[in-house]
């Protein structure tokens, strides 16, 4: 019978699976940026906040137990956000096999254009970004558990940061128009001022940008050493 | 004015096809599908194959014109069907290209011409509202807010010309679905079947066409203008129509 | 051949209620049996197919464009009548069913118009259970406006595309009767002929636009709603692939054709701009509510419309019938604006146009009030003229809209034929000699919902149990070799001239002499020309490429030739009637005024042609006309 499919089956709930880990990964990167300004609080601060994430939820969990907790939603979150794109963006593809000679863009924004490949940066940069700063294993200072130093070493290479300053660009379109599809997929309509849903986006995806982009800037022309 | 026309020529559905260009003189004053007209004249005299291309009320509103005309779904004019698009837009001495719309549920018949049998289908999912003839009640039983039917009638616009498909880079007929679902959502007549109308158009949608991704070409694409806060619409209802279904 | 209508008998309100009454039923479980062919998708047989198969009949719908929702009644703009009186304003139904025979010029059945009053109202009631989204007031009722000189609010609107709204509200049932299976729709596909044997209908023959293939389809009854003829015109504001063809088949196969001579030539529409046009494009006239028309009183004028001055234009309508101003009925309007013209009055290209002009009502009611109401009408005329109404006059001229003619019928829609059925424009019924505003979307639907599924299933109870005709039967082949026949005569001719070209100057003949206003000589000359140019046709037409693809060139060619046939029976039927009425205009008599007098003693009566094969002329039949409820009254908009 027509209609009945699974709503993870149809395209339409693949997109609000999509923004629904959307919404998980986004509260993470906020969270995320807004836990690292403590890196200009100095070292034992950002130290000791590391520290507590790891302790968190102590003693009713074990040491690491809260992280790991978030750390396998947060996995599951990338997983059905990927896994998802992959499948509509191949439905999109079937759906225009031979495309024209030359077709105009009217309204979408660059954003809306470099979702895919942007996601896939992203998530090139998040597995460097966990071998570089969480395992240390790309990191030719790695100290565990030092993460102001590491971060700071890690910085100081200029390459590094130029390939942080990229990802983080593309994190911003990516989270400008992954924030405005997140109303248009769950359906909060604009109303009267059509405006408020890009003005949110364009606001969040600015702040989580600058404050990321801050830290490798902040760490190059010594203002944090 | 002198242009030069580079226009897809197929000759049926198995063709693969390619671009033909044409020198034509044409009137500012003339509709492009005028212009199209005074084509095959010409080409018709010289024995060569006219071009074919869909065409029939040549004033906005039954949706049969489809022609992308240099990249863009009805050429350039905002808001305009390619037959109520006029050469005064054009500059002598331009080249135009003039593509069929492209997506897999709209194969190319011949030329210009596509199938767009998908779209009626997504209706016969169930763009309608169940009541057999006669078995109305007083039209004025229920009154509908002014604004709804307003909104309601925003959506109901569309006049199914397949444009915002032809626009999406996905290939996407959202605007399309969004715009019926939501003329029909809206109003106080279409509530008994709203949960299984989305769900059911949704699905069919989905089996021809490609995955909106909020790219919005197809509100500027659109004819009629239709927004895609229709498309957030259909969204929220299937969403909710999924839950309370499962 | 006796014209037997079939009238009801008993008083005019009773009539319809009787005839359902007494008319058979077929059994619930035996309607499955039947095969009902309904041929076009627009209001009347997108209608007439969707009731049908919610009764229970098996439905096949064929229609050339490429989807059912396309077709012509989609462009409507103004509205749809009703007789619901909800302004409180004094209508009734038979406030509805007087204005429209006497605004049909008392040319039409009174009976059948009393009818399509009667159900004006389940039509309104049933499109808003479908979802139509009518204007509606801040209450939340629905709004009415007054269309077309009414006296009474009594027209339903959806903005300036109600045509649209109302085929959608079609379209959507019958998609839902195409999702139940009882409906077969059949979209890019063209009948070429009717099958008709021992006096029935048994079915029809098409050509799949996209394929060639020429196919037979058998069916217990067969409904041609396939519209009017106006492009015989070449010009007019209808769809450019309207055509006759079904109707006129019909026609040769023995079905008469009624009245074919009244056309209606609509009075707003944007001025032809160059020879290259293609087609003509009508603006509401509920532009003429708040719209002047005017000429510049002396000929050859070259100034631009501001700098004519107040006293040196000709508000002619206005000077004219001072009662009614700017709102006289279509065909009055329309040969008014051509007489100005032909006195070189006009305006604009070629001198045939005439001033619209929205300067008083925008100084009056301010510039948003005018935008409100015409916005989109003034954006369209924009974007085809290139000309802002707000700031220079509109500029229009009459264009060929509506036929009031087409195959007679009687009162159950049957035509000469048995089983075969017209409905909508393709019939002659309701209108008379001109077609009110905002009433042939009623008459579509009303024709097409409440009155063929109830007279089709009557007669198919009388043919219970004989089941279609097999369609390799010797009918059926011989009507099909006859339309290859004609697809290979044209596809051989190897002429010289396109199709268009030849149908452009046929069009030219009929808008000359028999259009907004017609005379004896013209008309014969017209008919020697038609008959001249259709032997040309058939030896001099080129039509490229061959029958097994998809090729326009053909489908045009087709249509084309009927139109020649067509247009002769036209002029003779105009040449006939010595009387000017409704959209029939003899010069020869008219009053001292100048103005259409008729002739209630000689021609109160619906001429029915019937065709005496090729090469022979067509014999009229005469079905006389009472009106025992409307009295006889010369028109006066004075």
């Amino acid at each position: 019978m027509p209609g009945s499919l699974k709503f993870h089956q149809s395209a339409l709930g693949k997109k609000v699976i999509m923004a629904a880990s959307g919404i998980v990964l986004f509260g993470f990167v906020l969270v995320h940026m807004l836990g690292n300004l403590k890196l200009y609080q100095g070292a034992e601060k950002l130290n000791t906040y590391a520290e507590w994430l790891r302790e968190m939820g102590a003693p009713l969990l074990p040491h690491n137990g809260a992280i790991w907790l978030m750390r396998v939603g947060l996995l599951v979150a990338v997983l059905v956000h990927v896994v998802s794109a992959y499948q509509v963006t191949r439905l999109s593809q079937r759906a225009r096999p031979l495309n024209y000679k030359a077709r105009q863009t009217l309204q979408a924004t660059y954003a809306s254009r470099t979702m895919r490949w942007g996601g896939v940066i992203i998530l090139l940069f998040v597995i460097y970004h966990l071998a570089h700063l969480t395992w240390g294993s790309v990191h030719p200072a790695f100290i565990p558990g030092d993460v102001y130093s590491n971060v700071v070493a890690g910085f100081r290479v200029w390459w590094v940061s130029a390939f942080y300053v990229v990802a983080q660009m593309a994190l911003g379109f990516h989270l400008y128009h992954g924030l405005w599809s997140m109303f248009q997929t769950l359906g909060v309509t604009a109303g009267d001022d059509r405006d408020w849903r890009r003005k949110f986006a364009v606001a969040f995806a600015l702040l989580i940008t600058l404050g990321n982009l801050s830290f490798p800037i902040a760490v190059l022309t010594g203002f944090v050493s | 004015m002198r242009l030069t026309l580079q226009i897809w020529r197929q000759k049926n559905a198995d063709d693969t096809g390619g671009f033909s260009s044409y020198d034509v003189d044409a009137s500012p004053d003339m509709s492009f599908l005028e212009m199209l007209d005074v084509l095959n004249e010409t080409l018709t005299e010289a024995g060569e194959d006219p071009v074919a291309f869909e065409h029939d009320c040549r004033e906005g509103i039954c949706g049969s014109c489809c022609l992308m005309i240099d990249g863009r779904a009805h050429g350039p004019e905002p808001g305009t069907a390619t037959c109520q698009l006029h050469m005064r837009k054009f500059e002598d001495g331009d080249t135009i290209r003039i593509e069929p719309w492209r997506s897999a549920a709209f194969p190319v018949l011949k030329d210009l011409v596509v199938d767009r049998v998908g779209l009626d289908r997504i209706v016969q999912a169930g763009g309608f509202i169940s009541i057999n003839t006669g078995s109305a009640p007083d039209a004025n039983l229920i009154p509908v807010p002014r604004d709804k039917a307003e909104l309601a009638m925003d959506a109901a616009a569309c006049i199914g010309c397949g444009a915002c498909v032809a626009q999406c880079p996905n290939g996407a007929a959202q605007l399309f679905a969004a715009a019926k679902v939501s003329h029909l959502a809206l109003l106080p007549q279409g509530q008994p079947e709203r949960d299984q109308r989305v769900l059911r158009m949704v699905e069919e949608m989905e089996s021809a066409f490609g995955s909106c991704t909020n790219f919005a070409e197809c509100e500027v694409a659109c004819p009629k203008e239709i927004s895609i806060e229709f498309i957030a619409r259909m969204n929220r209802d299937y969403v909710s129509a999924r839950l309370r279904r499962g | 051949m006796r014209l037997d209508a079939k009238i009801p008998a008993g008083p005019i309100q009773q009539k319809w209620d009787r005839h359902r009454f007494e008319m058979k039923l077929v059994n619930p479980a035996n309607k499955r049996r039947f095969e009902v062919i309904v041929v076009g998708s627009g209001l009347a047989g997108g209608a007439a197919a969707a009731a049908m198969g919610e009764l229970g009949y098996h439905v096949k719908c064929f229609c050339y464009q490429d989807s059912a929702r396309r077709a012509h009644s989609i462009a409507a703009q103004g509205g749809i009548n009703a007789s619901k009186n909800y302004q409180n304003d004094g209508d009734s139904i038979w406030r509805l069913f007087y204005d429209t025979v006497k605004g049909g010029d008392y040319r039409s059945r009174e009976a059948n118009v009393y009818r399509l009053a009667q159900v004006s109202s389940n039509i309104i009631d049933q499109c808003v259970a479908q979802g139509v989204p009518f204007g509606r007031e801040y209450g939340g009722l629905l709004d009415n406006r007054s269309f077309g000189g009414a006296q009474v609010s009594r027209t339903f609107y959806a903005r300036g595309q109600t045509g649209q709204q109302l085929l959608l509200g079609t379209y959507q049932s019958l998609s839902r009767q195409v999702a139940a299976g009882q409906v077969e729709m059949y979209p890019r596909t063209e009948m070429l002929d009717v099958v008709v044997a021992d006096g029935r209908a048994r079915g029809i023959v098409t050509r799949d636009m996209v394929s060639g293939e020429v196919r037979s389809w058998s069916a217990d009854a067969v409904v041609l709603a396939t519209g009017g003829y106006s492009n015989v015109y070449f010009l007019s504001t209808n769809a450019k692939g309207c055509n006759a063809t079904a109707i006129w088949r019909a026609h040769r196969r023995g079905a008469l054709f009624a009245n074919p001579c009244f056309t209606q030539i609509h009075p707003t529409c944007i001025p032809q701009h160059g020879d290259y046009q293609s087609k003509l494009t009508l603006m509401s006239e509920s532009l003429r509510n708040d719209g002047r028309i005017w000429v510049p009183k002396t000929a050859g004028e070259s100034r631009a419309a501001a700098d004519i001055p107040e006293d040196e234009r000709d508000y002619y309508l206005e000077r004219r019938y001072p009662a009614f101003g700017n709102l006289v009925p279509r065909d009055i309007a329309s040969r008014a604006a051509k007489g100005m013209c032909d006195e070189g009055l006009g305006v604009g290209h070629g001198r045939r146009g005439v001033y619209l002009d929205f300067a008083d009502a925008i100084s009056r009611l301010g510039r948003d009030a005018i935008s409100a109401k015409y916005g989109n009408l003034f954006e369209m005329y924009e974007r085809i003229t290139g000309e802002d109404p707000y700031e220079v006059p509109m500029r229009i001229y009459p264009a060929p809209h509506y036929t009031m003619g087409g195959l007679w019928v009687d009162y159950n829609l049957m035509t000469t034929i048995d089983g075969l059925y017209a409905a909508g424009e393709a019939n002659f019924s309701d209108h008379g000699a001109n077609r009110l505003g905002a009433s042939a979307l009623m008459q579509g639907l009303a024709d097409g919902y409440f009155v063929l599924p109830y007279t089709i299933g009557d007669y198919l109870a009388r043919h219970m149990g004989e089941g279609p005709m097999p369609t390799d039967s010797a009918p059926f082949q011989e009507v099909e070799a006859e339309v290859n026949g004609r697809i290979d005569r044209l596809l051989s001719c190897d002429g010289k001239r396109t199709v268009d070209s030849l149908h452009r100057e046929l069009g030219q003949i009929c808008w000359e002499y028999c259009g907004m206003s017609r005379n004896a000589e013209g008309l014969e000359g017209a008919i020697e020309k038609i008959a001249e140019l259709r032997e040309e046709y058939w030896t001099n037409v080129k039509v490229l490429g061959v029958n097994d693809e998809l090729n326009q060139a053909l489908e045009k060619a087709g249509r084309v030739a009927d139109y020649f046939e067509l247009a002769e029976l036209m002029c003779r039927d105009a040449l006939a009637r010595r009387e000017s009425c409704g959209g029939h205009f003899r010069e020869e008599y008219r009053t001292e005024e100048g103005e259409a007098l008729r002739n209630d003693e000689e021609f109160t009566y619906v001429s029915a042609w019937e065709d005496q094969g090729p090469g022979k002329e067509p014999v009229m039949h005469r079905e006389p006309l009472d009106f025992p409820n409307v009295p006889l009254t010369q028109r006066s908009y004075k």
